[in-house]
């Protein structure tokens, strides 16, 4: 493997070829917020908390770091205004669904974000998917699963499958950053009112 | 759907890894919906996870997991239609037969949806029924065309 | 027919079809295109074909149901060859006066032909009516001369020597550099160097690539993809094979809409005959070249035209986008380096390797090269696709080619780009159209959809409905796009009602800016675009609804 040279706020840190930014900031002790990031997952960047900002050629621009990979001499840095506006946008539109998500107001506090500041909605999901990907990836049961797109993207559980999986495993509920264990709420919907859920999913 | 028009499809792309969204899209072409049967078979005929396929049969309206009636009915809310006043066509429709977009009535008659540009602006705005367009369809004149519609 | 296997025999069948064709042989072409498919043309192509029979002249006039003429206002059209003749609005029953009257008798039927609304000028020739004398058509054109299912009438025309000229006559690296230097720019959106693309794709790592034509089309109020593919499948394809030897790829994928059936047929024909001539598959023309290509159905959504959303379609995989760090000309299909361009830029290739790169680029401004179609649409007089130069102002091709706005109003802003493009005020309408004069003023040209928009418009509601498309048409993953889309479409949506608030716009300034930034896509990233613009240009009209 190919070692890399590259620096992260001004630090220099070695990595190898194929490994993202954050995962190199991660060796070097340097912290960089996720919430859709796990160590056992493929990286996702659907949160895109942690955006940085990579300096290549002269050009500046923001990045997600779990995606981003290394590159030789490349100049990141993990906290500027920018990144930090942008995080503490994210977090405030994410707050909007979980507003105690001990998680999000530890990074709300951190970036000054508010709380408050979009009106509440109806669905507590951030869905950063840790338990749809868990499921597939680390599992192989494929029990959970997104549907539907844009804004009214929700997750949903296989009754089929969840009925026979789920009890003795319930290894994602852990894994939801939102407190109030999605995975479980959306499961045991399913389960019980498992035809008016497959409604659900029908409806646009 | 009978099994075997399910398999016939999914024969036809035997051997290619890719054809789960080619045999979805074939699947509602000639069936008008997405039976759970249906996707059960393709699900354990292709090994795709059935997560999977929801996902994608959930992605958008092009597939329906409900029923469809015997007339479907799209009123086009590209933009052109939108500044040529498809927002009060679409309410005018609704009003007309009772259901809105993505519903079925209950005499399986009428099943009713959006649809984006199609590239017939000149006709804006439309309905579309059963593939075939009524142009220039003001409110008022909604009920003429969908009259005919047994 | 026995495949052909070199230029020679290429020729020779050409000379075969031409030889059997009389150039004065009177020919009755009936648009078939979509817009004129809506106003049930194929009761005329019928009544035509009934016509003919009874009149008993299948021998002496030939029948044509051509793709788009561009025309669809005045739709269904038909032109009657060799004199050019061209009557609008066509009914049945006018059929058989047509025949009798215009094929035979060689008379102009007076209440057919075009009548321009402004001046009361009658056009009897398509040359005449300001909607085609105000266009250059070097992509458009065809449609009127061939039948899309007809490969030998495209042979007729030229077709396909561009590819045997390619493929016989120059290198990958020549046909490449051709194309570098005619400075064609993608006509899908972003508007990024063709040639460029395609050298990183050649030079990217792997024996194994793939070509692609995007012909998705999503951008609303956008056609001129489906009426060139429709209208003239071959030229697409010829453009494909030359740009996938350039490249160095054997595998071609074609992504199309899955709603429209006429143009799948046609391209399931083209291929299947394209095949069965030898120009596509093993050993192309005899040149050594394989290559083959495979179609592909989007499911509707918008996101799918994403470039890496597309391939992960073809891939059978839901059509998320994915970061692009690392470009899909690099890693695209099965993480393989792929090539992907529209319709209307593959349709350019084969002419520019017919014509040469100084031709090419002697056309349009300094930046943007070539000729655009456009397609027209809103409220203006002549809905339709209209092909121009680059550097036509946008008030040329709205009121001298598209008779410029209905019921005597006056306009107000053109819109460009669909859901990620932007809005200008009547104050820029000399600007000329070219891809980075448009995009400063926060109008990129986008895939070429102009939405025409009078003065009765409230500009916040266009933005609430792009914004309301959007939430819907995108993927859902990532935050800044989904979270951002949902929150300005709630603020602009309490504007629009009349119920804004201070700090609305500053806040909808807040999110855009994150969106841009953050986003996984280009959907997410200029999802905010058309906000913008309305924003630099109307803000007065958000203003009025904020207490």
């Amino acid at each position: 493997m190919k070692e890399i040279l590259l620096q992260i706020d001004g630090k220099e840190v070695k990595a190898t070829e194929g490994m993202t930014v954050l995962e190199a900031a991660r060796s070097a002790d340097i912290f960089i917020p996720t919430l859709c990031y796990h160590e056992k997952l493929k990286p996702y960047g659907g949160c895109r908390i942690c955006t940085v900002e990579v300096e290549v050629r002269g050009w500046t621009r923001p990045v997600a770091a779990c995606l981003y990979p290394v590159e030789q001499d490349l100049k990141v840095r993990t906290r500027s205004e920018k990144v930090d506006r942008i995080r503490k946008m994210i977090l405030e539109l994410l707050l909007a669904h979980a507003p105690y998500s001990i998680e999000l107001q530890n990074l709300a506090q951190e970036y000054g974000a508010d709380k408050d500041r979009f009106e509440k909605e109806s669905s507590f999901c951030i869905l950063c998917g840790l338990c749809v990907r868990y499921c597939a990836e680390v599992k192989k049961k494929h029990a959970v699963g997104f549907v539907k797109s844009g804004a009214k993207r929700e997750i949903s559980f296989i009754p089929e499958i969840s009925s026979k999986e789920c009890w003795n495993c319930k290894e994602c509920f852990p894994l939801c950053g939102t407190s109030y264990l999605q995975a479980a709420f959306v499961l045991a919907e399913s389960l019980a009112f498992s035809s008016a859920s497959s409604k659900n999913a029908t409806e646009k | 759907m009978e099994n075997k028009k399910i398999d016939r499809i999914i024969n036809k792309y035997q051997g290619k890894p890719n054809s789960l969204i080619q045999v979805l899209l074939e699947i509602q072409s000639e069936n008008h919906w997405l039976p759970k049967e249906a996707l059960d078979r393709v699900s354990k005929k292709l090994n795709v996870p059935l997560s999977q396929i929801m996902q994608i049969a959930t992605f958008h309206n092009t597939f329906s997991l409900i029923p469809k009636g015997r007339h479907e009915v799209h009123v086009c809310t590209g933009s052109s239609c939108h500044v040529r006043g498809s927002t009060r066509l679409l309410d005018a429709v609704q009003e007309l037969i009772g259901i809105r977009p993505g519903e079925t009535d209950s005499d399986s008659k009428f099943s009713l949806d959006t649809s984006n540009c199609l590239g017939c602006c000149n006709l804006g705005p439309e309905i579309i029924v059963d593939g075939k367009h009524h142009g220039k369809v003001t409110p008022a004149k909604a009920e003429d065309v969908l009259k005919n519609y047994e | 027919m026995p495949r052909i296997d070199s230029a020679a025999e290429l020729e020779e069948l050409r000379k075969g079809i031409l030889s059997k064709r009389d150039p004065n042989k009177p020919y009755i072409a009936i648009c078939a295109g979509m817009g004129c498919h809506g106003l049930s043309n194929d009761r005329i192509i019928t009544a035509f074909e009934e016509e003919v029979k009874k009149q008993d002249l299948k021998k002496k006039v030939d029948i044509r149901a051509t793709g788009c003429h561009g025309f669809c206002e005045k739709g269904p059209i038909v032109v009657i060859y060799p004199e050019q003749i061209c009557y609008v609005e066509v009914m049945p029953g006018d059929v058989p006066e047509i025949v009798s009257q215009t094929v035979l008798g060689k008379k102009v039927i007076d209440r057919l032909i075009y009548t321009d609304p402004n001046t009361g000028e009658k056009a009897a020739h398509q040359s005449e009516i300001p909607f085609y004398k105000n266009q250059m058509q070097h992509l458009i054109n065809n449609n009127t001369k061939i039948d899309p299912k007809s490969i030998d009438d495209y042979l007729a025309i030229g077709g396909y020597s561009a590819l045997s000229k390619a493929l016989l006559e120059m290198s990958p690296e020549q046909v490449l550099e051709e194309i570098k230097k005619s400075n064609l720019r993608g006509r899908g959106g972003g508007g990024f160097p063709a040639g460029k693309k395609w050298e990183t794709a050649r030079n990217a790592p792997g024996e194994e690539k793939y070509v692609i034509v995007n012909s998705h089309e999503g951008e609303l109020g956008a056609f001129m993809d489906r009426a060139i593919f429709m209208g003239n499948p071959h030229s697409v394809l010829e453009g494909l094979i030359i740009g996938a030897y350039a490249i160095g790829s054997h595998q071609g994928f074609i992504y199309t809409r899955h709603d429209t059936p006429q143009l799948k047929n046609n391209i399931d024909i083209a291929l299947a005959k394209a095949e069965e001539y030898g120009l596509l598959g093993e050993n192309i023309l005899g040149s050594g070249f394989n290559f083959n290509v495979e179609v592909h159905f989007d499911i509707g959504i918008f996101v799918s035209g994403e470039s890496s959303a597309l391939m992960k379609s073809i891939e059978g995989k839901n059509p998320e986008p994915r970061a692009k760090y690392i470009r899909t000309s690099v890693r695209g299909i099965w993480e393989k380096p792929s090539n992907l361009n529209n319709v209307e830029t593959w349709a350019n290739v084969p002419l520019i390797i017919n014509k040469g790169s100084e031709w090419y680029a002697s056309i349009g401004t300094e930046r943007s090269k070539g000729t655009k179609l456009i397609s027209l649409s809103g409220n203006i007089v002549n809905t339709g696709v209209a092909e121009v130069p680059f550097g036509t102002t946008i008030r040329e091709i709205i009121y001298d080619i598209g008779g410029g706005i209905p019921n005597g109003k006056k306009l107000k802003a053109v819109h460009f780009g669909g859901p990620m493009g932007g809005s200008i005020p009547e104050s820029y309408l000399d600007t000329p159209l070219d891809f980075d004069e448009l995009a400063e003023l926060g109008a990129p040209i986008g895939a070429g959809s102009m939405l025409v928009l009078d003065e009765d418009t409230n500009m916040v509601d266009v933005i609430r409905f792009f914004l309301d498309f959007l939430s819907n048409e995108s993927c859902g993953k990532c935050v800044p796009c989904r979270e951002g889309i949902r929150q300005m479409l709630k603020i602009v949506t309490n504007i629009s009602e009349g119920n804004g608030r201070e700090g609305d716009i500053q806040l909808l300034e807040e999110i855009s800016e994150v969106a841009a930034a953050a986003s996984l896509c280009a959907l997410g990233k200029t999802a905010s675009d058309p906000l913008l613009s309305t924003l630099r240009y109307f803000r007065d009209e958000y203003e009025a609804n904020i207490k």
